[in-house]
């Protein structure tokens, strides 16, 4: 199926490239390369992690504009990591057709899609799989294999999904860092669906806005892109994790209101999978104050609640967290920006804090430094496992 | 970030017959000054849609310099009571490329603004209300960038005098005007208007400590269709720093039949 898409992409490449109604092919390059250092600061807790990483990064972006109305786009990227073979990956972020008709537009390939409002955490964003090796924080997404019809409305947009193939989580190898204590078996991944990676998903969603409100409405049905995790052992009788990718259905709300300097944003969704239902949610505000202290820079405030209805028994860090954010913006030549924020357990169980900092250098360097703090976090917790991986990383990138 | 719009830097007029002479300027100064705002917008209008591409070079004291580089549509709003809509995509530094930004403008009310970030996929409302701050980190503030639309200020008719540098052998008509709409940087502005085109040739802004921060000074004035004068050349001198910014407009392209499906939200995520 996988490969059948890039043979699909390989047919479109070749036919509307023969075509004479292509004459005029543009092709746009861009991309970067980014060495990232990284630093624990405690001692690990398996012998064969380390207190310090190098690696390199890279990604291109080729868009070919066939017309002003077709398009192709590849962006492969790349990470080389010295340590953890299993961080050394190749992702195509995207890899896909996009042509724009009379009523509807259609892209089909591989692709990122973001569905979502708030800041902290990204509950109904679930079309694409995380990229877990690239960042803890969620972030980084793996490129999606799917048809997807867009029809622009006078009543908002609706988009419909095919999402043909389901890729799996990847987790970082014994030496990678930070990581669950207990390693994640990946090669022995087990599904709910018979047709395993192969079972058909699908999902739509409506979004639209009203005056100072946007808001959404998605469904997905297929496999989930959050693993639950059962424990077993390998060969050598140690224990291990084994990611179990249930189905599921989901629906989804998303709503942000925009009043001057104050955003309001929530988006929450009711899940059924295996046995059980259960709703999920989070919400709250980001206030701006402009031209702080007689200077251009601005000052943002991020505050939000996040919630699961299945309490402490779940495994999600997040059943009850505050999220609170400070961002500071010079609105400099160079764009300097550091942006602090913790997580809160609100049942005590502990909580994270994160000082992230960026700025450029001359026209095409970006410097991005980050550092991450694990406090009071209880064995029970499912973050337990990063308690002893507080660290400091500096990406530079060289942008071209 | 980019908050703000840029919609019609685009400071321009038409060369169309003017709606009275010279000596028909009303006697009072503010309806002197509100007539020489509406007469300079009257010949702009109906130029429908446009193109063009945008380079600017930021210096700083020292005399070092950075590059920003975007490109633009603008649908003009037949109603003169809201503002233009248009779409910017953001080509350089190259840490931003590909970002895009969607603005319907209003006058007096906040703009409803979206920006996509494609690294993300992300669409997000912003809020519009920075209009003072700096664009892109340039000495143009959010508000300098916003189409000029007469209803944003009043006015008061100060003088008319030789214009400034370099088009002394032009008259100016010299006019303050009064920002109306929230969260504006300035107290007043000062705009240096020709009595023959009707050209804005140059704009003194003053704080709120009413000190002249900037003076903007447009050149290279270009006709378009034989009725619309676009300058190609904007300088910002910002008199407190030192530090200045020059803008210039490129590849300008007029009514080649850009509708409102070319500023949605739709069209925002592939607007590359």
């Amino acid at each position: 199926m996988y490969r059948g898409i890039f043979t699909t992409i390989a047919a479109i490449c070749a036919a509307t490239a023969a075509s004479p109604a292509f004459a005029d092919v543009e092709t746009d390059y861009s991309g970067y390369v980014e060495p990232e250092l990284q630093l624990f600061f405690e001692d690990p807790s398996d012998a064969r992690q380390s207190n310090d990483n190098l690696s390199v990064a890279g990604q291109l972006e080729i868009e070919i504009f066939l017309n002003p109305d077709h398009t192709l786009v590849f962006t492969p990227f790349g990470r080389i990591d010295s340590r953890d073979d299993e961080r050394t990956h190749f992702d195509l972020r995207e890899a896909y057709y996009e042509g724009v008709f009379d009523h509807f537009e259609l892209r089909v390939g591989l692709k990122r899609v973001f569905w979502g409002r708030t800041e902290a955490a990204h509950l109904i964003d679930v079309i694409n799989q995380t990229d877990n090796l690239e960042s803890i924080d969620g972030e980084d997404k793996l490129g999606q294999p799917m048809v997807n019809l867009t029809f622009p409305t006078d009543f908002g947009i609706f988009d419909f999904y095919w999402l043909p193939y389901f890729r799996e989580r990847e987790f970082p190898g014994v030496e990678g860092r930070p990581r669950f204590d207990i390693p994640v078996a990946e090669d022995m991944a087990l599904f709910e669906s018979d047709q395993e990676e192969e079972h058909q998903d699908f999902a739509a969603r409506w979004s639209h806005y009203a005056g100072a409100w946007d808001f959404g409405l998605s469904h997905f049905y297929g496999t989930s892109r959050d693993p639950l995790f059962v424990p077993g052992v390998d060969k050598n009788f140690s224990p291990i994790l084994i990611p179990y990718y249930p189905l599921m259905h989901q629906s989804s709300v998303d709503v942000q209101a925009t009043f001057g300097p104050m955003l309001y944003k929530f988006e929450g969704f009711h899940r059924w999978q295996m046995d059980e239902n259960w709703t999920q949610a989070t919400g709250g505000i980001e206030y701006s104050f402009y031209g702080i202290f007689d200077t251009p820079s601005d000052l943002g405030i991020v505050a939000e609640y996040v919630w699961d209805e299945r309490g402490e028994d779940a495994m999600n860090p997040f059943q009850s967290d505050v999220f609170a954010g400070l961002r500071w913006s010079a609105n400099d030549i160079q764009s300097t920006t550091i942006l602090g924020g913790g997580i809160f357990d609100m049942d005590g169980n502990g909580y994270a804090l994160s000082v992230e900092a960026e700025r450029r250098f001359g026209e095409d360097f970006f410097l991005q430094v980050e550092t991450r703090f694990f406090v009071d976090v209880p064995a029970s917790d499912p973050l337990a496992s990063f308690a002893d991986d507080d660290f400091l990383q500096v990406r530079l990138a060289r942008y071209f | 970030m980019f908050r703000h719009l840029i919609c019609s830097a685009v400071l321009s007029a038409a060369i169309t017959a003017p709606a009275f002479a010279q000596g028909e300027l009303p006697e009072d100064p503010a309806e002197r000054g509100l007539a020489i705002a509406l007469e300079t917008e009257a010949r702009d209008l109906g130029f429908g849609d446009s193109t063009a591409e945008m380079r600017m070079i930021l210096r700083n004291t020292q005399g070092e310099e950075s590059v920003r580089e975007l490109r633009q549509r603008v649908l003009e709003n037949p109603d003169p009571e809201d503002g233009d809509l248009s779409m910017i995509v953001f080509d350089r530094p190259r840490d931003v490329e590909g970002t895009a930004l969607l603005t319907h403008a209003h006058l007096l009310e906040d703009d409803d603004q979206w920006l996509y970030l494609p690294a993300v996929a992300r669409e997000r409302r912003i809020s519009s209300s920075n209009k003072s701050g700096p664009f892109l980190g340039s000495e143009f503030a959010f508000e300098d960038f916003s189409s000029t639309e007469v209803g944003k200020y009043d006015y008061m008719w100060l003088r008319d005098e030789a214009c400034p540098e370099p088009y002394t052998a032009l008259t100016c008509h010299v006019v303050e005007r009064y920002p109306l709409y929230e969260g504006s940087g300035y107290t007043r502005q000062v705009v240096w208007t020709d009595t023959t085109d009707y050209l804005p040739r140059q704009v003194e802004y003053y704080n709120r400590r009413d000190d002249l921060l900037k003076t903007l000074t447009f050149l290279d004035y270009e006709l378009y269709l034989d009725q619309f004068w676009r300058a190609h050349t904007l300088q910002m001198v910002n008199h407190l720093t030192g530090k200045s910014t020059d803008l210039t407009w490129t590849s300008f392209e007029f009514q080649s039949g850009l509708t409102e499906d070319d500023f949605t939200r739709a069209s925002l995520r592939r607007a590359r």
